[in-house]
């Protein structure tokens, strides 16, 4: 019997365990983490890499817009903390937007794990905190130091001892420091879990290190995607799209070069970088545009350094999708969960029953901030995100899905759970109605909700929503979803972006967007 | 002597079991869809005819069924409206507002059992504490009334922002409706599920509502027709938390019953860990479609507060309908003898979720299946015998099973029929192991040190390898696996479970509030309980479900089963803290604390029987077994392996792995470095050497 075959078939085994491992680190984080978008709605990420920084596996649960950002941060923690001062029970912690996930909101938290006295992996984790102080979540900021408290490239744990005087700091600078300290310390604790299981997984199959299964995972990886990639003919496709913007719209145009088992996209024509908190770290344009390419080529290839190493994404500096530093980011993800709809409308000129048409995109959180009688902290305030969305744009063969996120992969809040957080009271959530672009397929439908202080008290929308200027656009002659809205029941109009106060008394009325048609309707 | 009947009706076939003081005799025969009570009277009377009993001879009948179930998965519940909160039409609908799969740009999301136009609003509003923010418009309600018969609603679940603080809107709507039309079916969701979380609470309330005029139908009929056939003891059922209920309460929340038969095969696992007295065990029941997986510590099965129903896409987490309910908790795989195995894009091999079932079934069976299955791998791998399977009725076809492994997954993979066979079991084996690891992990527990039960037809041919990724060391395979559930019910106690929301900080607890609930819940529990087990004094366990202030996942704490007093907070602190750091490793000092439920659980055992003993032949001569070329796993070469009919084993006697021990429906594979020896209970024991 060929023992290559069977060689074949044990790697195969230990990729499907590796992803376990990540899986099992990913659940550790979602059921431990304070901040509710965390564990409501797993906006987080996992994934362990082998000692040059290359990522072997990364768990599904998990957001897009991590996707080859937090792999990127690996290879930045090794630059300036080389391998061979790491020891055991070291952590590292970062949340800088261009060496982490694009915003001072994730921390992504870097363990080495050792096996037989020597590192056989690292373990990376990323997950969204509540409040790290500054203005506050939102794109009000006018550069990144207004964004909240910035945490270089550090250690936060020396052999196993953790560094209060960075706790103390971090505690000092968030408004929610219970929350906060506690996220750090259930990061740390998922890529323990994640080292643990990876030394049983290297014991069990008499193991040393992951380098000859790590070569299989990349080698497979890459192969598979390159296939994908090879079956479109060699071409060129341009797309352009208008999106909101903060106070003027904002253009972004993509160019995708396919050749070969190759995939570059250039975002070149694209608006430059803006005052206000919209703009995008390169790495995060890299993480979405990567996701869209993925979910429309290799569905099922898992994500690595080989299958990501497949799609080349660039951007001009200084445009809004690679702002550099100190560009204030803190909103990113309005623009970089449009990208997505930009490698459609690419590949649509190719592959036009694979990819939907345009969604609402972008989450509609709402972000609210004011005082609390709940005792949530000495300062008695509060700040509550409830994620909600539109609709997503048709398929070629099926409506799109109404009230449902994509690209990003979050979870919406329960209402019961956001009153029991917050003094709101909703007074409406529910399907909004036509709101879904016509033709052959039906975008899915956005939401209509209305919320008041429960407390009679003013509170504060931090606002970032897009798609209320320019819609979600339908393909192949469906029509357009209906435009998003704010506003006040008295008729007062709201702008999508920047912190705007409901006055007591008042509700608060959103619309989200509907995703666009496909198809002429019959 | 007592004798009790136990009956599982199944989508195939409704077991019967009768139990003669712990002699048992079994029968299956078809289910009757259109009328299930009909399997049921012809099962029991041929049963008892056989035993030369009389129905009047019976004292307990002990049932499950998946007919609730059954309705949801083929939407044929009652026409069903939900009363809800103005604006607040589509809570059903809009779900999660997630995608249970990332990557795919085309999943469908679970239909909502009630469609919109039947989603019917009504002015009113209760907060977060239970106060009323909107008095409710009871003119609005009776105004629903006209919209309800027009519709033909048969069944409305009432389900209201907040209901779990305070039913009282919830109470006066049903009121309303129980006045102006009596025969309409009501399920509040107070009642059903009194819990914060919207969407699961509703769904609960809606899919209760849906099945109920169905299950009323049936529990009601059977009755009738029991007594009519003279059969005058009384009928438990078997609840989706291994508990059994009356006809009366299955007949109100009958969606406690969806999962009573893989319950009951749960319950099976747990009497025979109280029998070995196996402090820690892991069921595995694997059939043609899913693998079903559960914990037991102490012979009792990890109990869950949720279930999801009907998921739509081949058994992926997040792509059905969550359930609140009491139930054992179990993780459900897409992998079993049906499971199809294909070539991915990696090169590799991509085994299930989706499965050939039993029609057309596997390709070895010869009734049309074209793609290979984990049971044609096991066909070719020689370990499941290709002739006189299933008790003789089928051969089965191993060149067929090898010839479409080799074209459909050697011929892309460079693979003969034989490797490509060994991949497919092995990643099979390794997703079952993975996805038993995480759900152990998720709950502080380890796989290792736990002996394993098997059941299932396809369970004992796949047991002993997945029992070596776990790191155990020790299986049972059982008797009557095939008719396992049934044999569960024999064993289960009568029991309920009320969980109720009531947010509270530990730091600021109202004992007195605390222990008014507990007082209510008792009172909902007992009546229940003495029901179904009178003159018996249960068990009571009650249960905090806590978490940090801040966090959205609590964990259950272990209460003392009486009043709490002030002194009780700062012990119930530390057993929080510990079974915290038990789960995740670290607790976070200083942080505050809150409960968001109490549960409360009543259980009274029912007098159990005896194991029946298996009487072993200890006269039969010795003889050579049969032997068959088996494929050896790790190195993929064939050796010559020996059969034995497990009938036929006598107690003592000692199997050297790599073996095969075959029985009517299933074959136990023993491998290299197991023994197996018969236990006295009848079972086959499994042990590393």
């Amino acid at each position: 019997m060929p023992n290559d075959a069977l060689a074949d078939i044990r790697f195969q085994v230990m990729w499907n365990r590796l992803i376990a491992v990540v899986e099992e680190q990913a659940a550790t984080l979602l059921r431990t983490a304070f901040s509710p978008i965390v564990r409501e709605c797993g906006d987080l990420s996992a994934g362990v890499f082998d000692p040059q920084g290359r990522m072997l596996a990364q768990a599904v649960t998990g957001t897009p817009g991590h996707v080859n950002s937090m792999a990127a941060a690996v290879g930045h923690f090794l630059k300036a903390f080389p391998l061979d001062g790491m020891n055991e029970g070291d952590i590292f912690i970062t949340n800088d937007p261009w060496m982490g996930t694009g915003h001072l909101n994730d921390f992504t938290l870097c363990t080495p794990c050792f096996h037989q006295g020597r590192i056989v992996a690292l373990f990376a984790c990323t997950s969204h905190l509540t409040d790290i102080g500054g203005v506050g979540v939102g794109p009000d900021g006018t550069d990144v130091h207004m964004e909240g408290l910035y945490i270089p490239l550090l250690k936060l744990a020396d052999r196993g001892r953790m560094d209060l005087a960075l706790l103390a700091m971090i505690r000092a600078n968030t408004r929610q420091p219970v929350e906060t300290e506690g996220d750090v310390y259930s990061l740390a604790a998922c890529n323990d879990v994640g080292c643990t299981r990876l030394k049983e997984m290297l014991t069990e199959f008499g193991l040393d290190d992951l380098d000859a299964v790590g070569a299989f995972i990349l080698e497979r990886s890459e192969a598979a995607v390159r296939t994908a990639i090879a079956a479109l003919p060699d071409d060129t496709w341009r797309y352009a799209m208008t999106v909101d913007g903060f106070d003027t719209p904002i253009e972004l145009v993509a160019t995708m070069r396919k050749a070969g088992g190759r995939i570059a996209v250039d975002y070149t024509g694209t608006s430059a970088q803006q005052a206000k908190g919209i703009n995008v770290p390169a790495t995060y344009t890299s993480a979405y545009t990567s996701f869209g390419l993925a979910c429309a080529l290799a569905p099922d290839v898992p994500n690595n350094a080989g299958s990501l190493g497949c799609y080349h994404v660039t951007a001009p500096l200084g445009s809004v999708l690679n702002a550099p530093y100190p560009a204030a980011v803190n909103a990113r993800h309005i623009i970089g969960q449009m990208l997505p709809d930009m490698v459609f409308g690419c590949l649509h000129q190719v592959l036009p029953d694979r990819v939907p048409a345009e969604g609402a995109s972008c989450l509609w959180n709402l972000t609210m901030r004011g005082r609390t009688d709940r005792a949530a902290n000495a300062a008695h305030l509060f700040t509550i995100t409830a994620v909600t969305n539109g609709g997503t744009g048709a398929r070629p063969t099926k409506d799109g899905l109404s009230a449902t996120a994509y690209p990003s992969g979050v979870k919406g809040t329960p209402v019961e759970i956001n009153e029991s957080v917050a003094p709101v009271l909703f007074w409406r959530k529910e399907l909004r109605p036509d709101s879904g672009g016509s033709g052959r397929y039906r975008g899915g439908l956005g939401q209509s909700i209305e919320i008041e202080s429960a407390i009679g008290a003013d509170f504060e929308l931090l606002a970032a929503f897009d798609r209320v200027r320019f819609p979600a656009r339908g393909r192949a002659g469906g029509g357009d979803g209906a435009p998003g809205s704010v506003s006040l029941d008295d008729g007062t109009k709201l702008a999508a972006k920047g912190v705007q106060t409901i006055p007591a008394g008042r509700r608060l009325l959103i619309e989200t967007p509907g995703g666009g048609g496909f198809g002429e309707p019959d | 002597m007592r004798i009790r009947l136990a009956i599982d009706i199944g989508g195939t076939f409704t077991d019967v079991v009768l139990d003669r003081g712990g002699e048992r005799t079994s029968a299956k025969v078809l289910t009757t869809p259109s009328a299930p009570a009909d399997a049921v009277l012809n099962g029991i009377t041929g049963i008892l005819e056989a035993a030369g009993l009389q129905p009047g001879d019976v004292d307990l009948i002990l049932h499950g069924t998946t007919l609730a179930t059954n309705a949801i998965l083929e939407r044929k519940g009652a026409v069903t409206a939900l009363v809800t909160t103005e604006g607040f039409r589509d809570v059903l609908e809009i779900g999660y507002e997630t995608r249970y799969d990332q990557y795919d740009l085309n999943i469908e999301k679970p239909k909502p059992l009630i469609p919109r136009r039947l989603r019917l609003t009504v002015p009113e509003r209760i907060d977060v504490h239970g106060a009323v923010r909107l008095e409710l418009d009871e003119v609005a309600v009776r105004a629903l009334i006209a919209e309800l018969d027009e519709a033909g609603v048969q069944s409305v679940a009432i389900g209201l922002l907040h209901s779990y603080a305070n039913p009282d809107h919830e109470q006066r709507i049903a009121a309303i409706f129980a006045a102006e039309r009596p025969a309409l079916s009501l399920s509040l969701s107070s009642d059903v599920c009194p819990e914060i979380r919207e969407y699961e609470r509703l769904t609960t309330t809606a899919a209760n509502a849906y099945v109920r005029p169905l299950m009323a139908r049936y529990l009601g009929d059977l009755a009738t027709r029991l007594e009519a056939t003279g059969f005058h003891c009384p009928v438990l059922m078997m609840t989706s938390s291994g508990g059994l209920c009356t006809l009366k309460t299955a007949a109100e929340l009958p969606i406690r019953l969806v999962e009573s038969g893989p319950a009951g095969g749960a319950i099976l696992a747990a009497g025979i860990a109280k029998d070995l007295d196996l402090a820690r065990a892991l069921s595995f029941d694997m059939g043609g479609t899913t693998a079903k997986i559960c914990l037991l510590d102490g012979a009792r099965p990890q109990m869950a507060r949720e279930f999801e129903v009907d998921r739509s896409a081949r058994h992926t987490k997040g792509s059905g309908l969550p359930l609140r309910i009491p139930v054992i908790e179990m993780v459900e795989i897409g992998a079993g003898g049906g499971s199809i195995a294909r070539p991915n894009r990696m090169g590799g091999i991509q085994v299930g979720p989706d499965s050939a079932g039993s029609e057309p079934g596997p390709v070895a069976y010869g009734r049309g299946g074209t793609e290979p299955t984990v049971t044609d791998a096991d066909v070719v791998l020689g370990r499941i015998p290709a002739r006189g399977f299933a008790g003789g009725k089928l051969d089965l076809d191993r060149d067929a099973a090898a010839g479409a492994l080799l074209q459909r997954i050697g011929n892309a993979l460079g693979l003969d029929a034989v490797t490509a066979a060994v991949g497919t079991v092995e990643i099979v084996d390794e997703t079952m192991a993975n996805a038993a690891r995480m759900h152990a992990a998720e709950r502080g527990h380890a796989t290792a040190e736990r002996t394993l039960i098997a059941f299932g037809g396809a369970a004992p041919v796949h047991a002993c390898r997945l029992a070596q990724k776990l790191g155990i060391g020790r299986l049972i395979v059982p008797l009557d696996a095939g008719v396992g559930s049934a044999v569960g019910f024999l064993q289960a106690p009568v029991s309920f479970e009320r969980t109720h929301s009531l947010q509270m900080r530990l730091n600021a607890l109202d004992v007195e509030r605390v222990n008014a609930l507990f007082a209510e819940l008792r009172g909902e529990a007992v009546e229940v309980v003495a029901a179904g087990a009178p003159g018996v004094e249960p068990q009571e366990k009650r249960t905090a479900y806590m978490r940090y202030v801040g966090q959205g996942h609590e964990i259950p704490v272990d209460l003392p089963a009486r009043a709490l007093t002030p002194i009780d907070l700062d012990p119930l602190l530390a057993s929080f803290e510990e079974t915290y750091a038990r789960l995740f490793r670290r607790f976070i000092p200083g942080a505050d604390v809150e409960i968001l439920s109490w549960g409360l659980s009543l259980t009274a055992p029912v007098r159990q029987s005896p194991t029946s003993t298996h009487e072993a032949s200890t006269a039969r001569e010795d003889v050579q077994p049969r032997t068959l070329q088996v494929v050896d796993l790790e190195t993929s070469t064939a050796e010559t392996v020996p059969v034995y009919d497990r009938q036929a084993l006598r107690s003592g006697e000692r199997i050297a792995g790599p073996a095969l021990i075959a029985e009517t429906h299933t074959t136990t594979h023993v491998l290299r470095g197991y023994t197996a020896s018969l236990h006295p209970s009848g079972a086959l024991l499994i042990e590393v050497r």
